[in-house]
């Protein structure tokens, strides 16, 4: 079991936007390692890239209003062997500029580390266009790139660090709302590994960025009628921990995938293919029902489009049943 | 750069052949691009380039990013003739197991810096890599660039032309096949891309326009580009597609399609009996 935040269930529990880390992390990289740039379309605050760029100015390149050059650019910095760091919102970069990402990062092996803000539907009141529901799932296609979709600020911050040290291509999904910091500077995190933050015999839940808050939440209550959840962080999208997923639903025997991400294609997806050919059991997919979002505030769209603990609670009883 | 001119002309002249055989084994690929370039080809690898075959990732190598990947027929001659792999390898073209693919790979073709194959892309990878050499490493090697003239449709292209104008990117070299044609039919017609000039001007680059088929003035171009230290130099190569096979000069119609057998037997005899028809003297 990993240690995460002693007050994990308290109202007061510290809150933070995801995309902090980022920053945070960002900036440590600026001290440590040399080759690491940054470059960003006109979004260099919002995207918590302005602390790097003010500490590092000759390594932060304004790019404007240009995610398709961003990906170019980024290739030819990689090529030259820096470790750029590309960064927009997720709608726009990996959004706009796959074919780029696809042919000049991935194809041609270029070590570019590409940061999609704002992701998810909690991004709120800016509507469907800005709510990138389906990053995952066009990256995580890709062959070559490393998918990460750290749960918390702490955890990105860790995910950042981690991606310098990758050598690769790696997309990293932030988001934009602030979120619970509920896993510690001791919460074990590395490329390719999943970490079980609650143990339990009657249902696996698997998930990524805020859901697996929810789903600690989700899991807390289920406890309460006699459920005992086995939650997952899937923070490595891709290499997936196919044997922790495994593992937990030999014991379990159904699972509930829990995102901030179109159904189709994402983390329940990226599970629902390592189970099947390996060990199929029950699953219910928490996530966005194949729709476009809308306006609205943050946790109304999360309760609205059914993303939340409440959405998981159910899944999670309706998947029992079907073991 | 010592290079005689004459025996430039005739290096172009074998590049063109090579394609033609290339090609008409391939069964696939395009012709009128790859010939039309034949002379902007020779002109960088023997007569402006920095590099070494033996050490293709030579640290201070000028970087050469092929934009349109389509034309790779002449860039795969050409690395042949320079001594990048064996000259008996274009045979392979488009062949499974292949290092030279229908659209340029950079991890397994050796001298190339970048794949290609979708539009726009070159311009923004060899941009990237200027800055870098540039404003990180401070280096001297260079970057050029070859990109169609089609591919001025892609907003990238653009993307890319004004990040360079900002950051002054004088290390870099761009050469633009203006040959006038794309598949569906004369690049005027299918979406206007003129004023060329005066965009790129407007945008802070020096354009140059050459004879894309004088080799000496390719070079005269890209050597004076070396010596503007304000901003990056755009050679407008005016082309003629299908160069130096009379069937397929002009035409559009060969831009996406391979020489059929008998139809490469008459351009080879064409090439072959060129003579110096295609010539660098200043009139």
């Amino acid at each position: 079991m990993v240690k995460l935040a002693d007050n994990l269930f308290s109202p007061d529990i510290e809150q933070a936007p995801i995309r902090n880390g980022y920053g945070e992390g960002l900036v440590i990289l600026g001290k440590e390692n040399p080759n690491v740039v940054a470059l960003c379309c006109d979004l260099v605050e919002s995207t918590r890239t302005l602390e790097f760029a003010k500490q590092f100015p000759e390594r932060y390149v304004e790019v404007g209003v240009a995610e398709q050059n961003l990906a170019g650019l980024g290739a030819g910095m990689a090529h030259e062997g820096k470790i750029p760091f590309v960064t927009s919102y997720a709608v726009f970069s990996p959004g706009r500029n796959w074919d780029q990402i696809r042919v000049a990062i991935c194809y041609s092996g270029n070590n570019v580390k590409i940061i999609g803000s704002h992701a998810g539907i909690s991004v709120g009141p800016d509507g469907a266009t800005h709510q990138a529901l389906e990053d995952i799932a066009i990256t995580r296609v890709l062959p070559r790139m490393t998918v990460l979709v750290p749960c918390d600020a702490i955890e990105a911050r860790k995910v950042t660090i981690a991606a310098a040290n990758h050598k690769g291509p790696v997309y990293i999904r932030l988001a934009r709302e602030k979120t619970p910091k509920f896993t510690t500077e001791d919460t074990p995190f590395e490329i390719g590994k999943a970490f079980i933050y609650r143990e339990g015999k009657h249902c696996t839940i698997a998930a990524a960025g805020p859901q697996v808050y929810y789903s600690l939440q989700a899991a807390n209550e289920l406890s309460k009628e006699g459920i005992e959840c086995e939650v997952i962080n899937l923070v490595s999208v891709k290499p997936l921990d196919e044997q922790a997923l495994i593992a937990s639903v030999k014991k379990t025997g159904c699972v509930v995938s829990a995102e901030e991400h179109q159904v189709t294609g994402g983390v329940g997806s990226a599970v629902a293919e390592a189970l099947a050919k390996n060990y199929p059991v029950p699953q219910e997919f928490v996530g966005m029902p194949d729709q476009f979002g809308e306006s609205g505030e943050p946790n109304e769209l999360i309760a609205k489009w059914g993303m939340d603990s409440k959405a998981i609670i159910k899944a999670v009883q309706a998947v029992v049943k079907r073991k | 750069m010592g290079a005689n001119i004459r025996q430039l002309e005739d290096k172009a002249n074998e590049i063109r052949q090579d394609i033609i055989k290339m090609l008409v084994h391939a069964g696939s690929g395009h012709s009128a691009g790859p010939l039309g370039m034949a002379d902007v080809f020779t002109a960088l690898y023997f007569g402006v380039m920095n590099y070494d075959p033996q050490n293709p990732k030579l640290p201070e190598r000028d970087r050469f990013v092929l934009s349109c990947g389509h034309i790779c027929p002449v860039w795969y001659a050409t690395l042949a003739h320079a001594g990048f792999f064996p000259h008996s390898e274009l045979a392979t073209l488009r062949k499974l197991g292949t290092r030279l693919h229908g659209h340029p790979h950079n991890e397994v073709l050796p001298g190339a810096e970048n794949s290609s194959g979708p539009l726009g892309q070159g311009l923004s990878q060899a941009a990237g890599m200027a800055y870098s050499g540039l404003y990180w490493d401070k280096k001297p090697w260079r970057v050029y660039c070859v990109m169609s003239d089609g591919e001025q449709q892609e907003g990238q292209t653009w993307e890319a032309a004004m990040f360079a104008g900002k950051y002054n990117l004088r290390n870099l070299t761009a050469l633009m096949d203006r040959n006038n044609i794309q598949i569906d039919g004369y690049t005027e017609e299918v979406m206007p891309l003129e004023p060329l000039r005066a965009k790129y001007e407007a945008m802070n680059w020096t354009v140059v326009e050459v004879d894309g088929h004088n080799i000496q003035e390719i070079i005269d171009a890209c050597n004076r580009a070396k010596a503007i230290a304000e901003n990056p130099t755009l050679i407008i190569c005016h082309t003629i597609p299908g160069k130096g096979v009379d069937f397929m000069e002009y035409r559009y119609e060969w831009h996406g399609k391979p020489p059929k057998e008998e139809e490469a037997r008459q351009a080879l005899k064409e090439l072959r009996t060129l003579g110096g028809r295609i010539r660098s003297e200043h009139e």
